[in-house]
């Protein structure tokens, strides 16, 4: 029997200890590439696949009991305080690659200009590959395919909230229209990076610009293409009818997270591209 | 929130061997856990610190290389922040929490078991790395690079093993937030929770908030190690210093994820024992929310010497002093709570009121090290190693043992051996004195840390520390065998051993049933804490 507020325990579950071995995995095979180990790779593929198993299984369960009306209720607001928490602990890992590049903007490069003793005839600004690496390098234009990303991205929230609209006037066929709209201008803003990416006159070892270019826009990537993957888990089970009208929690877990992404995003095009 | 009944599934029913363990879902279960791996990593970075002190003896080098003593304190304080205390307190935050707010369990009991089960595979990797060539980790456990990024393969698993870390810390704080501000029995309003809750509600706001940023910049040091990156390398426009900032801004809010649910225990054993509601509760709480958000802007006064601008130190050092008023709150209110008390010393009382003493020292040395002149003759000195460990050792170890003391006749329904508790509580405190007091007047004198040699005139000194250190880390085995004295058997504790006890934990038996709280416990009109 299942009341509103019923607390769900869950029965003791094996894949929290999968999950672990993965990452242990994941971790050592690591380790064993970078010391150019030959094993390396294989025990990274056997703990990718490990992890992928793992949150395949945990999140089928969680959906399995999902069905079963055991996560109504008291549950429902626990796991929006999980995703809210989760989210946030997002934002401050980007706020910790924001810092370094406001850091290495506004101290750390005018600081070696001025050290002239030590690096004579460095002159500093931004963007820079640093004194020492005498590299001359084209930076990233923001007004050519980073502004067109920026009208993609942002239409990719659009489309996301009028999916949500969709599910909660039960106008099934918005919903999946609406998904389906915001996976493609995910695709295509992902294929636009990818294309950049590519064409870029500079790399991850053109000093502090390339570093901080390539692993703050890298992040965003990979969170973007995460998010892509989530949708497609909810244009699913969309598709098979998970979700009610007033009961879609994995739903708004997924449009909150692709939201995030998009104000990185935001913030990036502002700060990375633009000034 | 009413009629929050327990879903009836298989109650008592769950695995068990080995499976009930890796694969429990049930809250005190996992507390268990943790405080076990937390107890091992206690007593091997405890051995590794018998070794630095052995080494440290006499002058000279006695019995280590230069480098393996390096990775001894690197890896006994990587060891002892990331394996011992913070696990203790997140074991207790598992144990007590659902049972001193009335849930039934953690909000995500799934996730808790994954929390835990990450850090024995983080556990691996660190240890591992003391077998691979060029040894384990010895940048220090702050990881400065250029140092760090010269390492071998043990930097790399390193930093991946505190990757893992990040990710169970943060995931067992979400479960710790979610359980605290949605799974309180009715009436348990946030200004009714013990204090205890409140500091682990704060400290697992600080760890969402900063554990990514220390994920962030072990990345870049990956990055800058192997993918040719120049966070921290000024012939790319990089800066090591830069480093230090991001990694302070993990590790100041860091030092106090370790202190405030020590303060959080003080503030659970002092009441009982002096048979008082603790004094002044609206003013702790806002307390330890002022020290929160304080140490989100004092991260630079580790780095007076790096050569930041004067208005910079300036700045630093008055916001490290303003963390003096909210602390010296706590104390007063603390000293305020036993005064007319009616005083009873049993093991845990002892060891909550050498916190207050011993913690007070390493705060008013910590003070000392906040003045910018002070701190550049101080810097990298030991004084400062004193000073950390009056507050990590006497603030958050010793209060975690008046906790253990404290809780274990509810846990295992036995009371523990009072005169073993009390001789390990004796010869801790002294031990503990005879170990780290000296070392202020090494510091003062100007003998700096991480050198595995000294020169003449530190020898005596020394010479103490270590014996102490040496008394100290024995009086642990006293420890460990009191605590599974007390798990094998003992005097019943009854429901509630403390008569002065207000929790809601003292209302269920001992040892508490395995699903505790199935409904809610209904609480009564009187409010549980003084509030004026």
């Amino acid at each position: 029997m299942t009341t509103p507020d019923a607390y769900y325990l869950p029965p003791p579950s094996r894949w929290p200890l999968v999950g672990s071995l993965a990452l242990l995995l994941l971790a050592a095979g690591f380790v064993m590439m970078l010391a150019k180990l030959n094993a390396g790779p294989y025990v990274m593929a056997a703990g990718g696949a490990m992890l992928i198993a793992m949150i395949a299984g945990w999140f089928g369960t969680v959906i399995r009991e999902n069905q079963a009306g055991k996560l109504a209720g008291q549950m429902d607001v626990s796991f929006r305080w999980g995703m809210i928490w989760f989210i946030f602990s997002e934002v401050m890992f980007f706020a910790g690659f924001f810092g370094a590049l406001f850091y290495a903007r506004n101290l750390a490069v005018p600081g070696l200009a001025e050290a002239q003793l030590i690096w004579p005839g460095y002159a500093g600004g931004w963007p820079t590959a640093g004194p020492g690496l005498k590299e001359n390098f084209t930076p990233m234009a923001a007004w050519g395919i980073p502004a067109v990303n920026t009208l993609i991205l942002l239409s990719s929230g659009a489309t996301v909230t009028w999916a949500h609209w969709g599910l909660k006037k039960n106008r099934r066929w918005q919903t999946v229209f609406g998904l389906v709209l915001t996976l493609a201008l995910g695709a295509i803003f992902l294929a636009l990076q990818a294309h950049e990416y590519l064409e870029a006159a500079f790399s991850i070892r053109t000093g502090i610009y390339g570093a901080t270019f390539f692993m703050l826009t890298g992040f965003h990537g990979l969170h973007v293409t995460l998010g892509a993957i989530i949708l497609t888990v909810i244009l699913g089970r969309v598709l098979a009818g998970h979700f009610r009208t007033d009961d879609h929690f994995g739903f708004e877990a997924a449009s909150w997270y692709w939201h995030f992404v998009d104000v990185v995003w935001l913030l990036l095009f502002v700060f990375v591209y633009w000034l | 929130m009413d009629a929050a009944t327990l879903h009836p599934v298989h109650h008592e029913a769950h695995e068990t061997g080995v499976m009930r363990w890796l694969t429990t879902t049930n809250h005190k279960d996992i507390g268990t856990l943790y405080l076990w791996f937390s107890l091992a990593m206690f007593l091997f970075a405890g051995s590794l610190a018998m070794l630095i002190r052995a080494e440290l003896f006499q002058p000279g080098l006695q019995f280590l290389q230069p480098a393996v003593f390096n990775q001894l304190t690197a890896m006994h304080g990587l060891l002892m922040i990331f394996g011992a205390i913070m696990p203790a307190f997140v074991g207790f935050a598992n144990w007590q929490v659902p049972l001193m707010i009335g849930a039934p369990d953690m909000a995500f009991p799934r996730l808790n078991n994954w929390s835990f089960w990450l850090l024995p595979a983080a556990a691996c990797l660190l240890l591992a790395s003391f077998f691979v060539p060029g040894g384990a980790m010895a940048a220090g456990w702050t990881l400065y690079p250029p140092l760090f990024i010269q390492g071998g393969i043990a930097y790399d698993m390193t930093i991946l093993a505190i990757h893992i870390l990040g990710i169970s810390s943060i995931l067992g704080a979400i479960n710790i937030i979610t359980t605290i501000l949605n799974l309180r029995a009715p009436g348990m309003t946030l200004m009714k929770m013990p204090l205890f809750v409140w500091t682990w509600l704060i400290t697992a706001f600080l760890l969402v908030a900063v554990m990514p940023i220390l994920a962030s910049v072990v990345t870049m040091l990956l990055t800058d190690r192997h993918f040719g990156t120049h966070f921290f390398d000024a012939a790319g426009g990089g800066d090591p210093v830069m480093f230090q900032h991001i990694f302070w801004f993990f590790g100041h809010p860091e030092v106090y994820i370790m202190i405030l649910p020590a303060f959080g225990i003080v503030s659970t054993i002092i009441p009982t024992f002096a048979r008082k509601p603790l004094f002044g509760y609206v003013s702790m709480v806002y307390a330890v929310a002022s020290i929160a958000i304080l140490s989100f802007m004092v991260w630079a006064h580790h780095m007076f010497t790096t050569g930041m601008p004067a208005a910079g130190q300036l700045f630093f050092m008055y916001s490290t002093m303003l963390i003096a008023v909210p602390t010296g709150v706590k104390v007063f209110n603390w000293v305020a709570t036993l005064w007319r008390g009616s005083i009873s010393f049993e093991t845990p009382m002892l060891f909550a009121l050498a916190v207050v003493f011993l913690f007070t020292i390493g705060g008013f040395s910590g003070l000392v090290l906040a003045m910018v002149p002070v701190d550049i003759q101080l810097q990298d000195t030991y004084y400062v190693v004193a000073h950390f460990h009056y507050v990590l050792f006497s603030g958050a170890a010793m209060s975690i043992m008046a906790a253990i003391y404290y809780w274990l006749p509810k846990w295992t329904g036995h009371m523990y051996d009072e005169r073993l508790g009390k001789l390990h509580f004796w010869l801790t405190t002294i031990a503990f004195n005879i170990t780290f007091f000296p070392m202020h007047f090494l510091g003062l004198a100007g003998m700096p840390r991480r050198i595995p040699d000294y020169a003449l005139q530190f020898a005596g000194f020394n010479m103490m520390a270590s014996i102490g250190a040496f008394v100290l880390g024995a009086s642990q085995l006293i420890f460990l065998y009191t605590v599974v004295k007390c798990i094998r058997g003992g005097a019943p504790a009854g429901d509630k051993p403390w008569d002065g006890a207000t929790t809601l934990e003292w209302t269920l038996p001992s040892p508490a049933p395995y699903h505790s709280f199935a409904t809610p416990p209904v609480l009564d009109e009187e409010p549980v804490h003084d509030h004026t």
